[in-house]
């Protein structure tokens, strides 16, 4: 197989409050032998927000991100589900809109840049998952998940609204029983456990505006990952990481319960079952200590 | 599966008379499904043929009216519009049938929905405008100015995505996709003069779109393909340019990005939520905040990382700028 090659989209959070995704990133990017080339003048995504303040704005911004990995002439490779979501969404608008991507690249031809469209734009779960293969990942574990019940929390900007993630994924994900990070457990030894809110919200985006709602929504998150007799949680969204990683104190009194798991970022439990050292991925960054490694 | 003429298929559906029954309870059908049949047919022939009792609501059959619009596996779906084959492709051969919200049942897959229909008056859900009452001429409205409503007129209220909110779900006073889609379906007429008042009424903590929790579910959720998230986005916009957005915790959350983005191309967390709370509202995140710093998880002001090419994003943020606050 021809060496995979991805223009990186780091998005913020990995440069700051989850340094350990980046960490694992780069550490399973490199046992799989991916090359990543990361896009280093790529601006924030605007995390969702920005559009509510100033649509146009934000299109502009995540245009020249993505007229960056069509420079490389590489697919762009997201690592947090909202870069993945605003940067696809901006592709699909100004790819079904002539007029709209005429005026978003007046703008860009003031810095010299123009979007073309000609870049495609995945989550490197997916990534993994299409063009790498679970199979191949199957084989490379030296140290499966196996003693471990792995809750999947997929997080919703990777899921929905589907029509426009699946523009890019083959499989084909369906919002309302998705499989993709169950798979990639079961790839990695572990045993993959089913509980409702698996594909539901933490809440993340509300936590400044709507806190009371933000925190029920993290815990009720837990709670069905603990009543499901998970071991711990795993998720592709630094942004649901933070959410259920950081914040389970608030959580537990919104809910009235105490709920606490360790949660993993999907590249470091690729990592774990690849043989990577618990320093290499990071695992010394988490609130909610890692206890089993 | 087009090939498979018919299979078995087991459905558990819900019931709850609220006159007779302490707690509701599952009924399980095992019964032979064609690939041509939808879940309305099934419901029917449970009704006929095993169980006259159960209720739900049903009346064109055609995705029009909206009334039957239920939960199968939790996914909200219009029983008259979903293909069985369809469903058991996705769920299996097991089909839980469920009213759209199980807190409002009146009896079995009948919800009460007069939350739903309150938060759509609360709206204004029609056109407010000064006539004449007998015009010499039609009001006419360019196919221009129609494509500006984005197709929220395709809304037929069957309540799919407002029982599939899960900020609504947790917080009763947040108006919901559903009504959210019609008040801007309204504001965006370009007969319509009541888009102030609806924006007032959206603007507002707790039951305006600032609690929105931006899952996509409404989206993905929505029979008619209104996607009442864009048209969240869009009120969130008009709030703006009317200029009647308020400073408070939310707006200055949103507004906060662009300040971010202008300064370092990337956002500052801690400065996005400082401004946001401000310099009081702040010190309430100071205990999780210090967890976070002792495990490496933020970044100090001084350390904090810049885009490549900043002059480049300075120079966009300025020249693409449409709004102000």
């Amino acid at each position: 197989m021809e060496k995979l090659k991805y223009a990186l989209f780091t998005g913020c959070t990995a440069k700051e409050s989850t340094p350990e995704q980046m960490m694992s990133t780069l550490a399973v990017a490199n046992k799989l032998g991916i090359e990543l080339v990361e896009l280093t003048e790529a601006s924030c995504c605007g995390a969702s927000h920005l559009q509510d303040y100033d649509d146009f704005l934000s299109l502009v911004l995540n245009a020249r991100n993505i007229a960056y990995a069509e420079k490389h002439g590489l697919t762009m490779v997201t690592i947090c589900n909202t870069c993945q979501l605003n940067t696809a969404m901006t592709k699909h608008r100004l790819d079904h809109n002539a007029e709209l991507k005429a005026k978003v690249n007046a703008k860009l031809s003031e810095v010299g840049l123009e979007y073309k469209g000609t870049s495609q734009i995945t989550h490197f779960l997916y990534a993994i998952i299409d063009d790498f293969g679970l199979d191949k990942i199957k084989e490379m574990v030296v140290k499966p998940l196996s003693q471990f019940n792995i809750a999947p929390f997929y997080g919703c900007h990777n899921i929905r609204p589907s029509e426009l993630q699946n523009e890019t994924h083959k499989g084909h994900e369906n919002p309302y029983k998705p499989t993709s990070l169950d798979d990639l457990i079961i790839a990695c030894g572990g045993v993959n456990v089913d509980y409702e809110e698996k594909n539901k919200c933490c809440g993340f985006h509300a936590e400044l505006q709507a806190p009371r709602t933000a925190a029920i929504l993290t815990g009720n998150a837990v709670a069905g990952a603990m009543d499901a007799n998970a071991d711990w949680m795993v998720t592709p969204c630094p942004l649901c990481h933070l959410k259920l990683d950081t914040q389970t104190h608030h959580a537990s009194i919104a809910i009235g319960r105490d709920v606490s798991l360790p949660v993993l970022h999907m590249q470091q439990m690729i990592g774990l079952a690849l043989g990577c050292s618990a320093d290499e991925l990071g695992l010394k960054h988490h609130v909610t200590k890692v206890d089993f490694v | 599966m087009e090939s498979i003429k018919s299979q078995q298929v087991t459905f558990k559906v819900f019931r709850f008379n609220e006159e007779t029954d302490y707690l509701p309870y599952y009924n399980t059908y095992v019964l032979d499904v064609t690939h041509e049949e939808v879940v309305l047919d099934i419901l029917n022939r449970i009704k006929w043929d095993h169980d006259g009792s159960l209720s739900y609501r049903r009346s064109c059959r055609h995705g029009i009216c909206g009334v039957c619009s239920i939960k199968v596996n939790g996914k909200g779906i219009l029983a008259c519009k979903s293909r069985l084959f369809d469903l058991v492709e996705v769920f299996g051969n097991e089909i839980t049938i469920e009213p759209l919200s199980t807190k409002r049942v009146v009896k079995d897959l009948i919800i009460d929905k007069k939350d739903f229909w309150d938060k759509h008056a609360a709206i204004k859900p029609y056109l407010v405008s000064e006539i004449e009452e007998h015009p010499a001429q039609e009001h006419l409205v360019s196919p221009h100015d129609a494509e500006k409503l984005l197709e929220a007129d395709y809304c037929i209220q069957c309540g799919a995505c407002h029982y599939s909110c899960p900020a609504l779900a947790i917080n009763e006073e947040f108006i919901g996709p559903a009504a959210f889609a019609a008040a801007y379906r309204f504001s965006a007429d370009v007969r319509d003069e009541a888009s102030l008042e609806r924006l007032t009424v959206v603007n507002e903590e707790a039951q305006g779109v600032w609690d929105c929790v931006k899952c996509m579910e409404c989206a993905e959720v929505c029979p008619k393909e209104v996607n009442p998230i864009e048209k969240i986005t869009k009120l969130h916009n008009m709030v703006f340019e009317a200029g009647i957005a308020k400073n408070n915790v939310a707006t200055r959350h949103a507004v906060g990005f662009a300040h971010s983005i202008e300064k370092h191309g990337l956002l500052d967390e801690g400065e996005l939520v400082r401004y946001s709370e401000g310099n009081i509202g702040v010190l309430k995140h100071v205990p999780v905040a210090l967890k976070m710093f002792a495990k490496g998880k933020i970044v100090l002001p001084w350390n904090m990382p810049k885009a490549d090419k900043l002059d480049e994003i300075k120079k966009l943020v300025k020249s693409s700028s449409t709004v102000k606050f």
